[in-house]
């Protein structure tokens, strides 16, 4: 069955779109990540203009992330403070971010650097995560219970500013979240995601904080990007479409349901692993992309 | 439609050399709009070719071309194309080439190859040419650009009739629709008659709202996103 879509003007079978939106929700939910980086390649894929399915994921990725953030909430798994001042680095960044993006489509390269990025970012995280992973794995084999450490003292925690954050367990400065989100800010901005996949590995690695806690949380901070994204987007460049925004929703929804349930039920390190394994699919996708011969050695591209 | 053949074929006779009209003058694009076609039916004062051209609204294109940068592929070169129909589709009696000259056709702008492109740094030169192959190439995937022989079929010698075809992304705006009559190959009679593609109903007020009311519509996006969000987690509570 055919939906019009009145943005993207084009035509597209609803079950595909609702099957689309279930499968990255369901990604989602699981880890917390916004499945932005998935969504809009396939999107882009089907036939929805590139402007038009990166704006309109920004818009689906708002419901998604409610929905998902109220599942976490009820299991007591999202911690508001840290996710406040996420927040509010996040703004900025994402302010410096959308300033640089003006200075490289200017330059002509916008699509290089966002690839570039995509490659570098996933291929290091997913690498670390699957190291790091696989690692404690073997040590829960071996030695059969897990021996934990609540967090390592370096020379971060010599930091001013020093704020805690109750639910994940943490005495540290606040400039450390600050940063991360300003960070995450600007290439979200750039990358045009809400910037799950790259907050969810940070939470766990540079912050500290506790697996269970971090896909809430995370999913917290991209509502309010998700919402400026698509505010903006509508605003600057008239390419939200809420019709299919609502379709992939309506699947969404679903499958983060599903999603949170499964994955409170698997343990941290198995859903690190299941992460890391994601993400370098996407970094390896991306850069073989890259490289390969393109079909099309030419590309046609309607000036606005 | 049979009465308008009549009074049409008659209107032929008393010397127009030729007369033509569309089934339908607007397309209404709704949420089930999956592609349509409008028929275009006309009458001649006798034997003749007809050919008929839909050109779409105008806009400007950018044609960019890869090369690889240190193993990576790295767009290096543009041209902007201004000027270019959004949608442009032929339709022929007989083969272009067997019922008149090159110099008729580039005059009137009939087959994708005398399609005239501008590029916005002035003239088109030798070097451009594959720039222009590949606008055309990439304007016939997305099925905005189309060449068809034989779809203009005469009924006698005088009514004939063609089904103009627009796939579901079709551009919106004003068309024009053009019809030659070409006779000892020259053009003899020619007639434009404009054709408008237009979005109604619930998805023209959308897509309405978001272009007028830009910052409200995203407010609005928004908040349902975060209603349909909440209300898909309702019958989870208990669970």
């Amino acid at each position: 069955m055919e939906i019009y879509l009145p943005i993207a003007e084009v035509s597209l079978d609803v079950f595909v779109l609702l099957a689309l939106g279930g499968g990255v929700g369901f990604l989602s939910g699981v880890f917390g990540v916004g499945g932005g980086f998935l969504l809009t390649p396939f999107l882009i894929f089907i036939g929805v203009p590139p402007a038009v399915a990166v704006a309109s994921s920004a818009n689906q990725l708002v419901g998604a992330s409610v929905s998902g953030v109220l599942a976490h909430w009820r299991r007591g798994n999202v911690d508001f403070k840290m996710g406040g001042v996420l927040l509010v680095g996040g703004f900025l960044g994402s302010l410096l971010g959308v300033w640089l993006f003006g200075i490289l489509r200017r330059l002509g390269q916008v699509e290089l650097v966002i690839n570039l990025s995509y490659v570098l970012l996933l291929g290091t995280l997913g690498a670390l995560m699957l190291v790091e992973g696989t690692r404690t794995l073997l040590r829960r084999r071996r030695l059969g219970v897990p021996r934990r450490k609540l967090h390592q003292h370096t020379w971060v925690h010599g930091l001013p500013l020093k704020m805690r954050f109750r639910r994940s367990k943490l005495y540290i400065s606040a400039l450390l979240p600050l940063g991360l989100g300003f960070l995450i800010g600007i290439l979200s901005a750039i990358m045009g995601i809400g910037g799950g996949f790259v907050m969810v590995p940070a939470m766990i690695y540079l912050l500290g904080m506790p697996t269970m806690v971090v896909p809430g949380t995370s999913l917290f901070q991209i509502i309010f990007v998700a919402a400026t994204v698509t505010v903006l987007q509508a605003i600057n460049n008239r390419t939200v479409d809420a019709v299919l925004a609502l379709v992939l929703l309506i699947g969404g929804v679903l499958g983060a349901q599903i999603g949170t349930r499964m994955g409170s039920r698997l343990r941290g390190d198995q859903l690190r692993i299941m992460l890391a394994v994601l993400v370098l699919a996407v970094a390896i996708k991306l850069a073989v992309d890259m490289t390969a011969t393109p079909e099309q050695l030419y590309s046609a591209a309607v000036v606005l | 439609m049979l009465a308008a053949l009549v009074a049409l074929s008659a209107g032929g006779a008393r010397g127009e050399p030729l007369v033509a009209d569309l089934t339908s003058h607007l397309i209404g694009i709704t949420g089930a709009f999956t592609g349509t076609s409008v028929v275009l039916f006309g009458a001649t004062d006798g034997p003749g070719d007809v050919v008929v051209v839909v050109r779409g609204p105008e806009h400007d294109v950018a044609v960019r071309r890869k090369r690889r940068v240190a193993g990576v592929w790295v767009n290096t070169k543009e041209e902007v194309f201004v000027g270019v129909p959004s949608f442009y589709s032929i339709a022929s009696s007989r083969p272009l080439d067997a019922i008149t000259t090159p110099d008729v056709l580039g005059f009137h702008e009939l087959g994708l190859d005398y399609l005239r492109l501008k590029l916005a740094r002035g003239a088109l030169r030798e070097e451009d040419t594959p720039f222009r192959k590949a606008l055309i190439e990439s304007q016939q995937r997305e099925g905005a650009f189309g060449e068809t022989v034989g779809k203009v079929d005469f009924l006698g010698d005088r009514l004939f009739r063609s089904t103009l075809a627009f796939p579901s992304n079709v551009p919106i705006g004003t068309y024009l629709v053009q019809v030659f009559l070409i006779r000892n190959k020259g053009v003899v009679s020619g007639q434009t008659t404009p054709l408008v593609i237009s979005k109604i109903g619930v998805d023209a007020e959308i897509a309405d709202f978001a272009d007028h009311r830009a910052a409200i519509y995203g407010l609005v996006a928004v908040a349902t996103a975060m209603v349909a969000g909440w209300l898909a987690s309702v019958p989870f509570r208990n669970a």
